[in-house]
């Protein structure tokens, strides 16, 4: 793998030099780290040994406001969580007090959270991969991908008003009926997008330059990515076939037709920053192909059928996950039987696969360790919530 | 500049007021320090791609406070992140504006009730120039924002003001 | 092959017979002795019939009534079933034995719960606070916590 024995402390000891580890701050404002992450690294000359992140910059207290607002006010808070799948945390918090309450939804809000899940994780995975692009030096495929991205969120405009921070999912329900359109232009995004994917493979993915930069820097052994419980990309890069729309079934994703993809070390090891970037490529195709069979069956309905006209769970307790574009999202929601969560805990992705970055970016050079950073596609709003 | 061109043939001299010509380059090369912190951020990286393209506005994101005029707090501040903030507004070189997008950064936002972890204002440490409303704003606002911050550059003065 | 919570149970109770485990019914799940916690958990990931391989989230919960709860909830990979497990502990000794060698991302989990609600993992190798900053006083999330007026020299409330 990578091969550092030329500068070890020991070889430049030996040569009578005096050695000494210096710590590099980076972050907590630094253009690469994706928001207010601070990294201190441990250096020996430009080789890792250690690096230490420090979070909490962004601590916005969700866990205190989810204790002090009712159920449905706790909704503009889980959008604001991991804000760049917005529609996800919506749809893992309804389906936990659905859960606890017993709610069964009709089928045209199930098709609808489904296709506005899907499309926001495309959405999501364009920015990643946009951005991850600018990290390594590549400009204009992040100009690309935020061009496409539009049209997703234009979609979501039209539905719901907002851009970015919808309040889209209700508990029971959603909060507003799709416009007369949505079919027709849903259809006509997924169009767009197909060759886009294709765009960007040429564009990036199978960049000589980029594959360099990516391949066989930050591998991530399967089993080490269990142990320290790296969900989504960062455990499918790894060649884990785990995929909780798959394999812990919740909404409707059993009666559709698609598949879980993995890394398989193509440009070098199993696990390594490529393989994690190119899952999310897959991923974009697949949520494409779960879109296009939704919009075939497309039922009709009244949203707000089975809306509760007031939220009050039973007494009890209930832990909740979903898959995020980011990996396993979970909720651990206790209620007390009042009209306030007790407490909600928000177990996010992003907070686990950060903590493996210690572990995998050792014995790499400086300028990787922006690489791996990028790979793992943290959003500190949910790692801090 | 074909525009100018046509107006002037050989002899290309515009007579002007120096403080005129001074804040004319001035509003239109307010280089950005990058500074996002929450999801205000990413509505500020759609203003600076493809679709609004903000760098029609001579706005360019620099990743370091030095060479930098105008700082666009996008996002949450928290009590954790204030003095940072300070820091880095402290090392901005003069004169320097502060851009306050999304109602986090105004006044607390959502979180100004129990957020106990959250600065209720950046204006508590540092000077604001233009409050943007919104959560988001959306681009088109963060726009109109920094062209309320390029009158307020158009219309100062280079002489200090005396006191009346 | 999956497990029910309520076999788990009984297997635990076979195999440590001097270890207090019970079983609460109504969640359903299963609640250790603290202090002894890390022995369970290492059977819990190591027997072959269980192989709870990934710790899905910790949360530390204040019960509002003296107790400090640490709850876990355990995922199995390989059998594809799952497990939840408490620790209760008393406010004014919250001591808890730390996991966050037996599954890593306890490692964070712990810290967190350690900067909120003020749980003590005992054998942690790197207790700190990890989401406030490091000269913060209290613990956020407990039911009774008031928020400081002034932060050094910022004032916090609204
Ligand atoms: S104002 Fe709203 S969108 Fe902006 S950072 Fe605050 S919560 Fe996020």
């Amino acid at each position: 793998m990578f091969d550092n024995s030329v500068t070890t402390r020991e070889d430049i000891r030996d040569r009578g030099l005096r050695t000494e580890e210096m710590v590099l701050n980076m972050g907590p404002q630094h253009p690469s780290t994706h928001g207010v992450l601070r990294l201190e690294l441990v250096l020996e000359g430009e080789i890792i040994r250690k690096v230490i992140p420090h979070i909490g910059y962004l601590h916005r207290c969700f866990e205190k406001h989810a204790e002090n607002e009712s159920y449905t006010q706790v909704i503009p808070y889980t959008d604001r969580m991991d804000y760049l799948a917005s529609m996800n945390n919506n749809h893992g918090y309804a389906l936990g007090i659905e859960r606890l309450m017993g709610i069964e939804v009709p089928e045209r809000v199930e098709y609808i959270r489904v296709i506005m899940a899907e499309l926001q994780r495309i959405a999501s995975h364009l920015v990643a991969i946009g951005t991850y692009g600018m990290d390594i030096g590549a400009f204009t495929p992040f100009l690309y991908c935020f061009r496409d991205r539009e049209h997703i969120l234009d979609i979501f405009e039209k539905t719901c008003g907002a851009r970015l921070l919808y309040n889209y999912i209700w508990i029971g329900g959603v909060s507003h009926d799709v416009y007369p359109e949505f079919v027709k232009d849903v259809a006509e995004v997924v169009k767009i997008l197909r060759p886009t994917i294709k765009e960007l493979n040429d564009l990036l993915n199978y960049n000589k330059i980029f594959i360099d930069r990516t391949a066989n820097v930050g591998v991530l052994p399967a089993d080490v990515a269990i142990n320290y419980g790296c969900t989504g990309p960062m455990l499918r890069g790894s060649g884990v076939n785990f995929d909780l729309r798959r394999d812990d079934p919740y909404s409707i994703y059993d009666r559709f037709e698609w598949e879980v993809r993995i890394g398989k070390g193509e440009a070098g090891t199993v696990g390594d920053c490529w393989d994690r970037h190119m899952v999310r490529v897959w991923e974009m195709e697949e949520s494409c192909n779960i879109i296009e069979q939704a919009l075939e069956s497309f039922p009709e309905g009244d949203v707000h059928a089975a809306i509760p006209r007031r939220v009050r769970p039973p007494k009890g307790e209930i832990y909740v996950r979903v898959e995020n574009p980011r990996g396993e999202l979970g909720y651990y929601i206790i209620s007390d039987g009042t009209g306030t969560p007790f407490r909600i805990k928000a177990r996010a992705p992003g907070f686990s696969n950060l903590s493996v970055i210690n572990e995998i970016s050792q014995g790499h050079m400086v300028a990787d360790i922006v690489a791996i950073l990028g790979s793992i596609d943290i959003v500190l709003g949910e790692i801090d919530r | 500049m074909g525009l100018l061109d046509k107006k002037f043939e050989n002899s290309n001299i515009i007579i002007t007021s120096l403080e005129g010509v001074m804040n004319w380059a001035r509003l239109c090369s307010l280089w950005q320090m990058s500074f996002g912190l929450a999801c205000c951020a990413i509505e500020m990286m759609a203003a600076s791609a493809s679709h609004f393209d903000i760098m029609r506005f001579g706005v360019i994101p620099r990743p370091s406070p030095r060479q930098c005029d105008v700082m666009i707090v996008a996002g949450t501040v928290t009590l954790k992140m204030a003095s940072r903030i300070r820091r880095l507004y402290e090392q901005m070189a003069e004169p320097r504006y502060v851009l306050s997008m999304g109602s986090c950064s105004n006044c607390g936002g959502p979180y100004w009730n129990y957020g106990y972890h959250v600065l209720k204002g950046v204006d508590r440490v540092i000077p604001v120039d233009v409050y943007i409303p919104g959560c988001p704003p959306r681009p088109e606002a963060l726009l109109e924002g920094l062209m309320k911050l390029q009158e307020k550059v158009r219309s100062e003065s280079l002489v200090e003001e005396k006191a009346a | 092959m999956a497990l029910e919570p309520k076999e788990i149970y009984e297997k635990l109770q076979a195999a440590f017979p001097d270890i207090s485990v019970e079983f609460d019914e109504a969640v359903p799940c299963i609640i250790v002795e603290p202090m002894k916690w890390k022995t369970v958990a290492l059977f819990l990931r190591d027997a072959d019939d269980l192989k709870f391989d990934s710790l899905m989230c910790l949360s530390g919960v204040d019960n509002g009534d003296g107790n400090l709860v640490s709850v876990c909830h355990l995922d199995s990979l390989a059998h594809r079933h799952k497990l939840t497990v408490k620790c209760v502990v008393p406010a004014d000794d919250p001591k808890v034995e730390s996991v966050e060698q037996v599954w890593r991302t306890a490692d964070w989990h712990e810290r967190e719960a350690y900067d909120l609600i003020g749980i003590e993992y005992v054998g942690h190798r790197d207790l700190r606070r990890i989401l406030m900053p490091y000269d913060w006083t209290g613990h956020p999330l407990c039911k009774d916590y008031e928020v400081p007026e002034f932060y050094n020299g910022i004032k916090v409330p609204y």
